[in-house]
């Protein structure tokens, strides 16, 4: 189905026919019709279609009934229930834009975003697992690698193992490409050495997606992209990495000692590897700016009644007009990062440049989602600071989304390279 | 093999249980605009039922019904999603007629429907959460001159017969009802599946008809009429006493009930 679509300034019109998406739903069909001009229509970001609403209410309430119990003692013990994670495959999270042909739900990137916001809002190191899982794993195998591989793996990332991203290394976090792994060819294999470093989902992983350079001379040309399973020989996973917060995710380094791994594992072609990456994780960055929503999303949550019911001086602490002031203020800039990512999404479904809108939305997601749970735990006072209340591990969850995934200064110089092409 | 008994299931769109409700400012009704609605509770354990029972190979399709205005598709598409075949949408646009309609004019709906689909059996909530009647199946059931059994809490189906456990004020109730029958669910019924993903997705491809009420011959016409709508009294703080004296004289001199 064709679709019209043209930009003027920051809004998007579509003809009421979304590419090859046509939206059946009564609801957002009317909805589509009241906002009809003459151009085309329009519908503000946070309304949603049908499935987008079925599938956060769906999700909403697979948090709140059996995450929710478990995100205490997750981050105390610093592990991921397993049984969870199970739970988790069954009802569909973890391949949510993966064909039905495959085992997936056949969902837009959109709903995938919002299932991560909506997780996040009860625990974002569960959240981030499954964000990785969908916007790196399966898009990764979907978008890049061989029907064969497609057929053997597909299906099992979307009902039954994770899979991890292996690409930082001890010595290349941001300067990622200057990695230092080889692969070295030999006969129908090749064989990986090096290390990876901060590899999130590592003890539950079945497959790694590793990166290895086939020619190191080559520099970021050699790059390429493994698809490793779990059990291979020479692959090593080392102990999780103690962190200030995301707890239970296991983030782990990787040893590769002469891992010998098929031709046929190669995802896509030898030497992209690079391009596959920064496709890959300019998406990704969407998923981190909805887990720090979700993040700023669940602080409130807790935050709000508790400041509403409190009593000091005769009256409510959301009363007071300099708490009130700095409530609206949070709310108004969470209100921003939440339409940046929003509309970065509805950018990259709709097959439109996404990738300034994308690092815009995860700087200041991420930037706001540190000062909000901090502010959070200001209005909330002595408790605020306990372990029982809850804010405090969203708190320490939220600092690592100004890191990972590109820091806040690599989006900054992305951001300003767009703001120089553009002039 | 599937099994063969045709079930139909009631879906009420209600506000859902978490919001705080809010009078609206014309005491004529509370806030629905704008409000996050869901499947009733007690609905969603009668879908579940259903779909038990076609997991066991007694029930073959699964219908569920809702009466109300367009968003009451929203509902169906979750009991679809959940695993069911087929909705049926009684469609009521009339915002104000809706906001009368009682358990008597849904069970004469429901029979209609009945009559015209010939389920073995019907599953209803035990009551909605917005109207607390614990009315509809009870009436639904006199309608079609139908066995009923209310509060259920256990279900099994033999045959021609249905093995209930209801609870009563006094415990458990053990009973068998003939088939068809109208059963109504209790909370302790069963714990009620996540609609999956792919399932949300595969909903969208399952029929949902339309139906005028007019064309199935019921009066939808109010038989109340809403004087007004306020908030329950705000609950006083208790007060301790230091007596049986002290008890008696408050209850007779402040209280006035004895």
């Amino acid at each position: 189905m064709s679709s019209l679509i043209w930009r003027t300034s920051t809004r998007l019109f579509a003809s009421t026919t979304i590419s090859h998406r046509p939206c059946k739903s009564n609801h957002v069909t009317s909805l589509l019709n009241k906002f009809s001009t003459d151009n085309g229509s329009a519908t503000p970001l946070q309304v949603f279609s049908e499935e987008e609403s079925m599938m956060k209410s769906t999700v909403r309430r697979f948090a709140e009934d059996r995450i929710k119990p478990l995100v205490r003692e997750m981050d105390e013990s610093s592990k991921m229930d397993e049984n969870l994670l199970k739970s988790m495959f069954d009802a569909g999270l973890m391949g949510i834009e993966v064909s039905p042909d495959y085992g997936g739900a056949g969902m837009s990137f959109m709903a995938a975003i919002l299932a991560v916001e909506e997780v996040s809002r009860i625990d974002p190191s569960v959240a981030v697992g499954m964000d990785i899982q969908n916007t790196l794993c399966c898009t990764m195998m979907t978008r890049f690698a061989s029907e064969e591989l497609k057929e053997k793996y597909l299906p099992q990332l979307a009902t039954r193992y994770l899979g991890a991203f292996a690409l930082s290394e001890d010595t290349s976090g941001s300067d990622a490409f200057a990695l230092k792994t080889t692969a070295t060819r030999n006969g129908d294999d090749y064989v990986i050495n090096g290390s990876k470093m901060w590899i999130s989902n590592s003890e539950y992983a079945g497959v790694f997606f590793v990166f290895a350079n086939v020619d190191l001379s080559q520099g970021y040309k050699g790059i390429t992209c493994f698809l490793i399973e779990k059990d291979t020989p020479g692959l090593t996973i080392g102990p999780p990495i103690d962190k200030l917060g995301l707890k239970s995710s296991s983030t782990c380094p990787l040893f590769f000692d002469n891992c010998q791994v098929p031709i046929s594992n190669v995802i896509g072609d030898v030497g992209k590897g690079y391009k596959y990456c920064i496709e890959l994780l300019n998406e990704g960055r969407i998923g981190i700016a909805a887990q720090m929503i979700g993040v700023c999303q669940g602080a409130l949550d807790l935050t709000l009644p508790y400041i509403q019911q409190r009593h000091q001086f005769g009256k409510s602490i959301l009363e007071f007009q300099s708490v009130a002031h700095q409530v609206a203020d949070m709310l108004t800039q969470l209100e921003c990062a939440q339409l940046l990512t929003y509309n970065s999404a509805r950018l990259r479904s709709y097959g439109l440049p996404f990738v300034k809108e994308a690092a815009m939305a995860k700087y200041y997601s991420s930037e706001l989602a540190a000062q909000l749970t901090r502010c959070c735990i200001d209005w909330l006072g002595g408790v605020g600071f306990t372990r029982d209340f809850g804010v405090e591990k969203f708190y320490r969850d939220a600092k690592i989304g100004t890191i990972y995934e590109g820091t806040s200064n690599i989006q900054l110089n992305t951001i300003a390279k767009y703001a120089l092409k553009d002039t | 093999m599937a099994g063969s008994m045709k079930v139909l299931v009631g879906c009420k769109r209600v506000i859902d249980y978490a919001v705080k409700i809010r009078v609206r400012p014309d005491k004529m009704g509370v806030v629905t605009d704008g409000v996050k609605h869901s499947m009733n509770p007690f609905d969603e354990i009668a879908v579940e039922e259903a779909i038990r029972l076609r997991e066991k190979k007694i029930a073959g399709e699964l219908i569920a019904v809702s009466c109300g205005p367009k968003e009451c598709g929203e509902t169906l598409r979750t009991a679809l999603a959940m695993g069911f075949d087929r909705g049926i949408h009684v469609e009521i646009n009339d915002r104000q007629l809706y906001e009368t309609l009682t358990p008597l004019h849904i069970a004469k709906i429901f029979a209609k429907l009945v009559e015209k689909e010939k389920p073995g059996l019907v599953i209803l909530g035990k009551q909605a959460i917005d109207g607390d009647c614990n009315q509809t199946g009870q009436m639904l059931a006199g309608l079609l001159k139908w066995p009923q059994a209310s509060f259920t809490s256990k279900l099994s189906i033999d045959g021609d017969w249905a093995h209930i456990t209801r609870e009563v004020d006094g415990g458990l109730e053990n009973i068998k009802v003939a088939l068809p029958a109208v059963v109504t669910a209790d909370l302790r019924l069963n714990e009620p599946r996540y609609a999956t993903l792919p399932n949300i997705m595969k909903a969208k491809k399952k029929p949902v008809d339309k139906v005028d009420p007019e064309q199935l011959g019921v009066d939808l016409s109010p038989r109340i009429h809403i004087i007004k709508v306020e908030d329950p009294p705000v609950r006083e703080a208790g007060v301790k006493v230091d007596n049986v004296d002290e008890l008696i004289d408050r209850l007779k001199n402040e209280a006035g009930v004895i």
